[in-house]
């Protein structure tokens, strides 16, 4: 009986995380519409439901209600697992998301290496559906997302090692609480913008959707996904935005931590700034998708490798011993 | 306790399943999916005996980048060629001689561990590992990595640079005239280079050289 109601309790306690991750994808992605045409001087989604928030859930109904299409071709188990895929990787990193000092689902000691190690991992969901496709276009677009994710995930890698650096601990509360003082924004200012840029890219997001380009290659990995598959890669995609945004509020902004510390701001509890800091994001995420044109795979690629890596390391170095110079290393 | 054991024992079959569905398939991309699921199934047993820090390591190289770029490299390739090659016929019996030898070694190096463990079994003893203390895995790894084998990681550094370097100086070729673009001189360029105004007298026209 005891197992049975920790279970109950631990699925409960997931449940009460996916549930609202879920409902906050479908909203975000009306945002983003909205955004879009707010900056292009359009309406947007407005119709269904007030100010058209319910638009989202509309979409899911009518791709519920459409057929699921397998080609004869395709190599079947692999096609049906890639969403499946893709959509898992994007709420389990959730986990260890902290909503405030004690609200979170797995206060793991390595927490910032299972982000990093989830959101290395979303490449498989796009490769396997890609190449389970069979077909000339899905492939082009897997092979490009493969390259441009792992690319990318390198200087990611880097910048995460220039927080670890001023935290001494890889635990994302302790990444928190770190920035009591002052946020790591401030001095870290230049890896905020490369984790920014480099979060567009490993998300697939515009100037960097490349592997759905669509004047190119119809729709990337998912043309010929359709129905309720092409609403989880499309589910999975934007829970792995969301993730991107929190990763980037928890690095740079100070999670769950008030911007100021005094008294009327301190009432507010911790999850409402972490909701607040990561919409920040994601409205950045939006505009950027509205005003910037799409760049060439080259260009995307010299980006990644030429400009941000050595950027990066080098602020490592500087990093390091501007620490080590001044003894503020973290030692315990 | 039961629960422990649950997670242990499917883990486990998951590795060893999936290690020898590795080797049994016959179509390599599939054989590629079996081992990323072998190596996330030993990450998870890396994770249960408290090695937290490898587990995540293990997936984030092995499976976020070195099983990626076999996936590349497997997915390149002809599959249908290969299939009638190794699988039909004389080619077969080169291969079988070769894998015996590396098989038994494997097998030898087995032994030897096991042997260690039977003979030696204080140095197994979890008792007098690390993880009793309060320093996390991280810190200990750290503390012993850059202190007691500062070199020996080094010269693992610099093996790896020298692996990095040979492949790119045995890929690398300079193709002649193909266009490339630079950046510097496309930035760099003034109005004086690029614009030549002209006096263009009426029936004579103009010559520009390139």
């Amino acid at each position: 009986m005891e197992y049975l109601s920790i279970v109950f309790q631990e699925v409960y306690k997931i449940l009460f995380l996916i549930v609202p991750v879920l409902v906050s994808v479908a909203m975000i992605v009306w945002l983003d519409r909205r955004v879009w045409a707010f900056v292009q001087k359009r309406q947007g989604p407005n119709v269904v439901g007030p100010f058209g928030l319910l638009q989202s859930l509309a979409d899911a109904l009518k791709y519920i209600f459409k057929e699921i299409i397998i080609p004869s071709s395709s190599n079947k188990v692999i096609f049906i697992l890639a969403p499946i895929v893709t959509m898992t990787l994007a709420l389990i990193a959730w986990a260890v998301i902290p909503f405030s000092a004690t609200q979170v689902l797995a206060d793991i000691n390595v927490g910032i290496l299972y982000l990093f190690a989830v959101s290395s991992l979303g490449v498989y969901g796009i490769i396997m559906g890609g190449w389970a496709s069979n077909s000339k276009y899905p492939f082009l677009g897997a092979i490009r997302s493969a390259a441009q994710m792992v690319s990318y995930e390198v200087s990611i890698g880097v910048i995460i090692i220039n927080v670890l650096l001023c935290v001494g601990s890889l635990n994302l509360n302790d990444i928190v609480i770190a920035q009591q003082n002052m946020w790591f924004v401030i001095p870290l200012f230049p890896m905020f913008v490369i984790f920014f840029i480099s979060a567009l890219a490993e998300t697939n997001r515009p100037p960097f959707d490349l592997p759905e380009a669509e004047a190119e290659l119809v729709a990337g990995y998912q043309t010929e996904y359709s129905g309720m598959m092409y609403a989880m890669f499309w589910l999975g995609e934007y829970a792995n935005i969301l993730l991107m945004c929190a990763m980037g509020a928890i690095l740079f902004l100070g999670g769950w931590m008030s911007p100021i510390d005094v008294y009327p701001f301190t009432l507010v509890p911790g999850a409402i700034w972490l909701i607040l800091k990561i919409l920040l994001l994601f409205i950045l995420f939006a505009l950027v998708k509205a005003i910037v044109p799409r760049y060439r795979y080259d260009q995307l690629m010299r980006l990644g490798w030429k400009v941000f890596l050595p950027l990066s390391l080098t602020w490592v170095v500087l990093t390091a011993s501007y620490l080590f110079y001044f003894n503020l290393l973290p030692v315990n | 306790m039961i629960a422990h054991a649950i997670f242990f024992y499917t883990f486990s079959i998951i590795a060893v399943v999936s290690a020898i569905m590795v080797t049994a398939s016959k179509n390599t991309v599939h054989s590629v999916f079996f081992l990323i699921l072998d190596f996330i199934s030993i990450s998870c047993l890396f994770i249960m005996i408290g090695a937290e820090f490898l587990g995540m390591i293990m997936l984030i190289v092995y499976v976020g980048a070195v099983a990626v770029l076999f996936l590349f490299v497997v997915m390149m390739l002809n599959v249908a060629q290969q299939k009638n090659q190794w699988f039909s016929g004389q080619a077969t019996s080169k291969h079988i001689p070769v894998g015996l030898i590396i098989s038994t070694l494997i097998f030898f190096e087995i032994i030897i561990v096991i042997g260690g463990w039977k003979y030696k079994p204080e140095i197994f003893d979890i008792n007098n590992s690390l993880a009793n203390t309060s320093v996390s895995n991280t810190h200990s790894l750290g503390q012993i990595l850059y202190t007691d084998y500062i070199h020996v990681f080094q010269i693992s550094g610099m093996i790896l640079l020298v692996a990095m370097v040979g492949a790119i100086v045995l890929t690398f070729r300079q193709r002649s005239g193909v266009k490339k673009q630079s950046y510097i001189k496309q930035i760099s360029r003034e109005r004086a280079e690029g614009v030549e105004v002209l006096e263009v007298q009426s029936n004579k026209g103009v010559k520009i050289d390139d």
